[in-house]
């Protein structure tokens, strides 16, 4: 080892290994966190680092420029890019507000030739767009479109023309404009080397044909989600293909007619082997949902969340599957159905239960919070849960989180704003208080219901771990948001609608921004001066107000959105988006 | 023989009838309770366990039929409230309440429950609340959630369809509601879960271990078992069987059904007299 002395006066240690070595073994690093610390090691792990690596997580793509990742990392494969704030999901960020791929493409065109992957969400995607990425990277493998925007179906046929060597396509709930299904009869006869197909969230109906041909020529498949169109027929003739598949998303589950002798579906399934994740199941009834029964046993992940179930039809199906680990369910299965989770899965580690009928106003049905606690008594595994439900009680979540200690991820959906416990009529304060005392690995937690400041000082005093917080309707003054900026250190990405918090809170954080990804608030009470007063204190922070459509007070910050960045301010805001 | 009562559409009907039907026990069970006195949108009495847990007791009316409650409204909230209740007997309407009450333990609130749910006109749609992605949405939205124990928060799917079921043999008729079923699976099981007091023996597929290897040329079994057949009568008043057109056309031609039994099940291979399994 030989010590030097460098141009700062420092002792520093050559590395033994010539920089290739280090490379090679940095390659074998793929965690981007991991990398992170990597790089910041020493010049030599840097630069080692930045060489080797193959792919690059952007979780906000307005946080760095396409010509700083080009600069930075010279040999980069694989992509995935984050745009607009989460709440743009929810139809809370106006179109046109930005997130383009288009400069990254234009950018990768040149740094990045031979691309391979490319995972968006939550971006504006054109299809010239789409065209683009399909012409110019000749190397393109895998594509993967979440809760993007703004292409259509002929984007995808670009993609199915032109790309060659493509693996995946991954087609999730995009805004997308269906103009048909005839972009899958795009793929030429030579493609063979697709292994992942998801069409399952588009309408249009493809030529079975195609699909079917598609799926016999391209032997390494082993996801394929069908949308709604392709008949239980149709599936039987598609499996019959491709029997090694590990994941499957069904078409419709049920026949209409019922037309003289039809195939048996029952052997559908008994060649399906390695099949660990179900979905799609789209009007499944008891009918023909024993049919899936010989593919249970090995299932690990079992999204029902688009079939209107019953209890008891949940209940015979989930006694064959012992081994699951995800289930998505709608709330259509009842507290009686979510019992027989609780009975039947005890190595479950994520639940999510969706409002089959979200705007019911009356608390008719869906889950309370006794299907809630059945889970949580039944499966002590549990470290993920999405609920939405209509009735909630502080008691039943601290026996939750007693049963449950481990949770990751806990976001709790009461859908009707600012609602008490309803047999205590008291806020869920304690709720919540419970969540974060017991569970100390937090990353995650959505809030909701009637919650007073006292929610935010158990967060800030007790969620050491938490990465990320969604507020809605929630709180009674600045002291909330206070509490939770000065205690969660680890806090990266904080999304606030409808909340009684104003300057005082916004500028209490001055310092906190630069460590975290993003801060969202709406419909709070800031003005457009104590934002200014931010923009100017953090010029490392983009500091955006979004104007209010219907005009009002201008004084009034109506949507805010700050987010730590080495790029400046965008060049690309629209005219309602106001960088200060 | 006593004259056959005809159920009307709240399904309320006498307690005798109800006597002669428990002669067939526990597996019957959930057919009584689909005759039990009780108020509510249909389709919903399987429910009725389920419901017991939930907060505001009046989840609890959801048994039983959907029709003739357009005279009188809760809260004022017009023919699109559930609520409303048509001039049954007061005395059955009581029954009612009081039945759910009793299994309510759960509830805290001794305020009737037609009060809390007077929540006063329809509250206005928050933007992005709850949050749910559009595609979820708009796929549950036209999803329009159907038979079983899926309420319909609004009765937009337009005109319910009641038609009157005979069951040759039986003391009296019962009515449906074609329009909250999806196909004829669906309305198999109904009519089997509904009849099957009256010893529907003979009506059975042959062979049925549980759901598995069901297929639907057994499903046509079950309909037109060898002791039953199911027909329906149509516009034109003439006698069909049921099964061979598309289920909306179906029901849109449906005028009356009628489960024709042994002797009139002419052409049809006798079958054994294994007891007809309960569907649940």
């Amino acid at each position: 080892m030989v010590d030097r002395v460098d141009s700062a006066g420092e002792w520093t240690q050559s590395s033994r290994f010539p920089d290739e070595v280090l490379e090679r073994v940095l390659a074998l690093i793929d965690s981007h966190k991991d990398r992170s610390s990597v790089s910041l090691v020493c010049k030599d792990w840097y630069n080692a680092e930045r060489w080797s690596r193959r792919h690059v997580f952007i979780g906000n793509c307005y946080s760095v420029s396409p010509e700083i990742v080009a600069a930075r990392f010279p040999r980069i494969r694989s992509v995935t890019l984050k745009g607009k704030p989460r709440f743009s999901d929810f139809n809370l960020v106006p179109e046109d507000w930005g997130a383009d791929v288009q400069p990254w493409l234009s950018a990768f065109s040149t740094a990045y030739p031979f691309l391979e992957e490319l995972r968006l969400k939550r971006m504006a995607v054109s299809d010239e767009s789409l065209e683009f990425l399909a012409t110019k990277f000749h190397g393109f493998k895998a594509l993967s479109l979440l809760s993007c925007d703004g292409f259509s179906t002929d984007g995808l046929k670009a993609i199915a023309t032109h790309c060659k060597k493509l693996t995946e396509l991954d087609i999730q709930e995009n805004g997308i404009d269906d103009l048909g299904g005839h972009w899958l009869s795009c793929f030429p006869e030579s493609l063979t080397s697709l292994e992942i197909l998801n069409f399952a969230s588009l309408n249009s109906e493809v030529s079975f044909d195609a699909l079917e041909k598609l799926v016999a020529r391209c032997k390494s498949l082993r996801v394929l989600k069908v949308n709604r169109n392709i008949s239980l027929d149709q599936l039987q003739k598609l499996l019959s293909h491709c029997p090694q598949l590990t994941e499957l998303g069904t078409g419709t589950f049920m026949q209409e007619l019922i037309s003289g002798p039809v195939a048996e579906f029952k052997n559908m399934f008994s060649n399906c082997r390695n099949l660990i994740t179900l979905s799609g199941l789209w009007d499944a009834t008891p009918f023909y949902l024993p049919v899936i029964y010989p593919a249970c046993a090995s299932l690990t992940f079992l999204n029902l969340s688009y079939a209107t179930l019953r209890s008891d039809e949940l209940a015979n199906l989930l006694s064959h599957c012992k081994t699951l680990r995800r289930l998505w369910l709608l709330d259509t299965v009842g507290d009686k159905g979510l019992e027989a989770v609780g009975s039947c899965c005890p190595l479950l580690e994520e639940l999510r239960v969706f409002p089959a009928d979200p705007f019911d106003q009356e608390i008719l049905l869906g889950v309370t919070e006794s299907g809630f606690v059945s889970v949580s008594r039944g499966c002590p595994k549990l470290r993920y849960v999405l609920y939405f439900c209509r009735q909630m009680t502080n008691a039943a979540v601290a026996t939750i989180a007693r049963n449950c200690p481990d949770f990751t991820h806990f976001r709790l959906c009461i859908m009707n704003p600012g609602q008490p416990d309803y047999l205590t009529k008291e806020p869920m304060d304690e709720a919540f208080g419970a969540i974060v005392k017991t569970c100390t690995k937090l990353q995650r937690l959505a809030i909701s219901g009637l919650l007073t400041d006292r929610t935010f000082e158990y967060i800030g005093k007790y969620a050491k771990n938490l990465e990320t917080l969604s507020v809605a309707f929630a709180g009674s003054s600045d002291l909330g948001m206070e509490y939770v900026l000065q205690g969660c250190q680890k806090l990266r990405k904080l999304e606030i609608r409808d909340c009684p918090f104003g300057n005082a809170a916004l500028l209490s954080g001055l310092t906190k921004y630069e460590s975290m990804r993003s801060l969202w608030m709406s419909a709070c009470n800031v003005t457009m001066n104590a934002c200014r007063v931010l923009a100017k204190e953090r010029p490392r922070l983009n500091v955006e107000v979004m104007r209010d459509e219907e005009g009002g007070d201008d004084s009034q910050a109506h949507k805010v959105y700050v987010y730590r960045t080495v790029a400046g301010p965008r060049r690309d805001a629209p005219p309602f988006v106001l960088t200060l | 023989m006593s004259v056959p009562l005809e159920h009307d559409y709240i399904g309320l009907s006498d307690a005798s009838s109800l006597e002669r039907s428990t002669e067939s026990s526990n597996i019957n069970v959930f057919t009584l309770k689909a005759t039990e006195l009780s108020l509510g949108l249909p389709g919903f009495g399987k429910n009725s366990e389920e419901n017991a847990k939930f907060g505001p007791v009046v989840k609890n009316y959801m048994s039983g039929a959907k029709r003739g409650f357009s005279d009188v409204n809760f809260n004022g909230s017009g023919p699109s409230g559930k609520w409303a209740l048509n001039g049954g007997s007061e005395a059955d309407l009581c029954r009612g309440v009081n039945c759910v009450f009793e299994k309510n333990q759960t509830s805290s609130s001794d305020v009737k429950p037609v009060e809390e749910e007077k929540k006063g006109p329809v509250k206005a749609q928050v933007v992005g609340w709850p949050p749910i992605r559009s595609f979820r949405k708009n796929t549950m939205a036209t999803n329009l959630p159907k038979s079983g124990d899926v309420a319909e928060a609004n009765l937009g799917s337009g005109e319910c369809l009641y038609v009157k079921v005979s069951m040759d043999g039986a003391p009296y008729l019962r009515k449906i509601d074609l329009k909250i079923y999806r196909n004829y699976a669906e309305l198999s099981t109904a009519l089997e879960k509904m009849f099957s007091c009256f010893t529907l023996g003979q009506c059975t597929s042959n062979g049925i271990k549980g759901r598995d290897g069901l297929t639907e040329s057994k499903l046509k079994d079950l309909l037109h078992g060898s002791e039953c057949v199911l027909t329906y009568e149509d516009k034109d008043g003439d006698w069909m069987l049921v099964g061979d057109v598309p289920w909306e056309m179906f029901i849109d031609s449906c005028k009356r059904l009628r489960i024709t039994k042994g002797s009139e099940a002419i052409g049809l291979a006798p079958r054994s007299t294994a007891k007809c399994k309960n569907r649940n």
